[in-house]
C-alpha cells in the first residue's frame, strides 16, 4: 500500500526544512495538521483566513525560513490579491497544499463554484498548479513543488483531489439524526 | 474618540531612536514613506501592495527570527483589513513582535476617506480582545513615552494604535522593486551567502 499522502507531506516538509506551517483547517488536512502540531521543529499556525498564510510565508522567507500553507479549496479565493501583489511582485517562494471540495462526488452545491474556479484562478496568477488524485502522485508533486518553490522562487499549489481524500458525506459524519425543515 | 493627536513624522523619529536592531516591515501607503524618511536601511521591508498582510508578514518573520525583534509599522486601514491577524499573533505569542499602527483615522492614499477608527472603532481594544497581552492607544507625548517604556518592559507581542494628525507626510520613496527590497532585506539579515544560495 502506498504511503498516505499526508504522511509523505510531513516527511517531505522535514526533508526540505519547512519550519512554519500556516493553515485553515479542512477535513482532508486533519492528519497532516496533527502531524505538524506533534512536531516540535515545525511552528504550526492556525490562521483566521487563508490570506494570512501568504503574509506568514513571505515573512518567514524574509527571516530565512521556509513555510508551507494548507487550506481547503474555498480558501483559495481569500488569497488572490496577496499572491498577486506580494508573492508575484517580489518573487517570494510560495508552497500551498489545497484539499479540494466542489469536484468528484461533492454533495454540497455551495462548494461547487469555488472548487471549479481554483485551478484557473491560481493559473491566472501565474502559479504552478499540480492536480493529484493518488497518494503516489501527491508525494511526487509535493517533492517537486517544494524544490520549485524554494530553489526557483516559484509559487506552487498542490491540489489534492476529492477522489483521493474522499468526498465528504458531511451529514452522516457530523449528525446523529437528520431532520429536513424545507419540505 | 481622541481629540489630541501627534505628528506622524515626530512619532516615527522618536520610535526609531529606540528601534535598536529590530527588523521593520512597513504596511503599504504612508507608513512606507514614514519609515523611509525616519530610518531608511536594508533591514526595512517596504510593502507597496498586499493590503492587510503586514501583520501576518511580521508574524512569519518574527517566528523565523526569534532572536531579533520585528516591528510592523502600518496604518489603521491596512491593520483593519487584516484584523484577524491580531488573533493569530495572540495565539502564537511571539515575544519579539511589535505592531505599531499610525492611526490617522483615514485612508490616506485614496482620497482621505474616513476609516472605521474615525467612527468609534478601537484598534487597541480589538487587539486586546484578540488576546494580545500588551495594547495601548497613544494620544500624547506622555503616552508615547509610556509606549517607549512598554517596548522595554512589557510582555510582547504589543499592539499600539498611535493617533496621528491627518496630514500628508513628506514623500520619501524607497525603491518600488519588490525583488530588490526582498533580497536586500534577506542579505542584511541572513548574510549574502545564505540569502542568495538556498539549501
Amino acid at each position: 500500500m502506498a504511503e498516505p499522502w499526508t504522511t509523505a507531506a510531513h516527511r517531505l516538509f522535514k526533508k526540505h526544512n519547512i519550519r512554519t506551517v500556516g493553515y485553515v483547517p479542512d477535513a482532508g488536512l486533519t492528519e497532516l495538521i496533527k502531524s505538524c502540531h506533534a512536531d516540535n521543529d515545525i511552528k504550526s499556525v492556525v490562521m483566521t483566513t487563508e490570506e494570512e498564510g501568504i503574509g506568514l510565508s513571505s515573512g518567514a522567507w524574509l527571516g530565512g525560513e521556509k513555510a508551507a500553507v494548507l487550506m481547503q479549496s474555498s480558501g483559495v479565493g481569500n488569497t488572490v490579491n496577496a499572491i498577486a501583489s506580494i508573492v508575484s511582485s517580489c518573487q517570494f517562494p510560495l508552497f500551498m497544499i489545497v484539499t479540494m471540495r466542489g469536484q468528484y462526488g461533492e454533495s454540497n452545491p455551495w462548494q461547487m463554484p469555488m472548487g471549479q474556479a481554483v485551478a484557473p484562478v491560481l493559473k491566472s496568477l501565474g502559479m504552478h498548479v499540480f492536480e493529484v488524485e493518488t497518494d503516489d502522485e501527491a508525494a511526487e508533486a509535493i517533492e517537486a513543488g517544494l524544490k520549485m518553490a524554494f530553489v526557483s522562487n516559484a509559487a506552487v499549489a498542490i491540489l489534492i483531489g476529492q477522489k483521493l481524500i474522499g468526498a465528504k458525506s458531511f451529514i452522516a459524519d457530523v449528525a446523529e439524526e437528520v431532520i429536513n425543515v424545507d419540505n | 474618540m481622541s481629540t489630541t493627536k501627534l505628528n506622524r513624522s515626530d512619532v516615527l523619529n522618536k520610535l526609531m531612536e529606540v528601534r535598536g536592531n529590530a527588523l521593520a516591515i512597513a504596511g503599504l501607503g504612508s507608513p512606507v514613506w514614514d519609515l523611509a524618511a525616519s530610518d531608511h536601511q536594508p533591514e526595512n521591508f517596504y510593502n507597496w501592495g498586499g493590503m492587510g498582510c503586514a501583520v501576518s508578514m511580521g508574524l512569519g518573520c518574527a517566528l523565523a527570527q526569534p532572536k531579533r525583534n520585528v516591528w510592523v509599522i502600518t496604518g489603521d486601514g491596512e491593520a483593519l483589513m487584516g484584523v484577524g491577524s491580531f488573533a493569530t499573533v495572540a495565539n502564537q505569542r511571539p515575544d519579539n513582535l511589535v505592531i505599531i499602527i499610525l492611526d490617522n483615522e483615514h485612508y490616506g492614499e485614496t482620497g482621505m476617506q474616513k476609516t472605521h477608527t474615525s467612527g468609534g472603532t478601537d484598534l487597541a481594544a480589538m487587539a486586546a480582545g484578540a488576546g494580545i497581552p500588551t495594547t495601548m492607544t497613544v494620544h500624547s507625548d506622555e503616552d508615547l513615552d509610556n509606549l517607549i517604556n512598554a517596548l522595554k518592559t512589557s510582555p510582547l507581542p504589543l499592539v499600539a494604535s498611535i493617533k496621528v494628525e491627518n496630514t500628508k507626510p513628506k514623500l520619501v520613496l524607497p525603491s518600488r522593486d519588490g525583488v530588490y527590497i526582498k533580497t536586500r532585506f534577506r542579505q542584511a539579515v541572513l548574510g549574502s551567502t545564505a540569502a542568495l544560495h538556498v539549501t
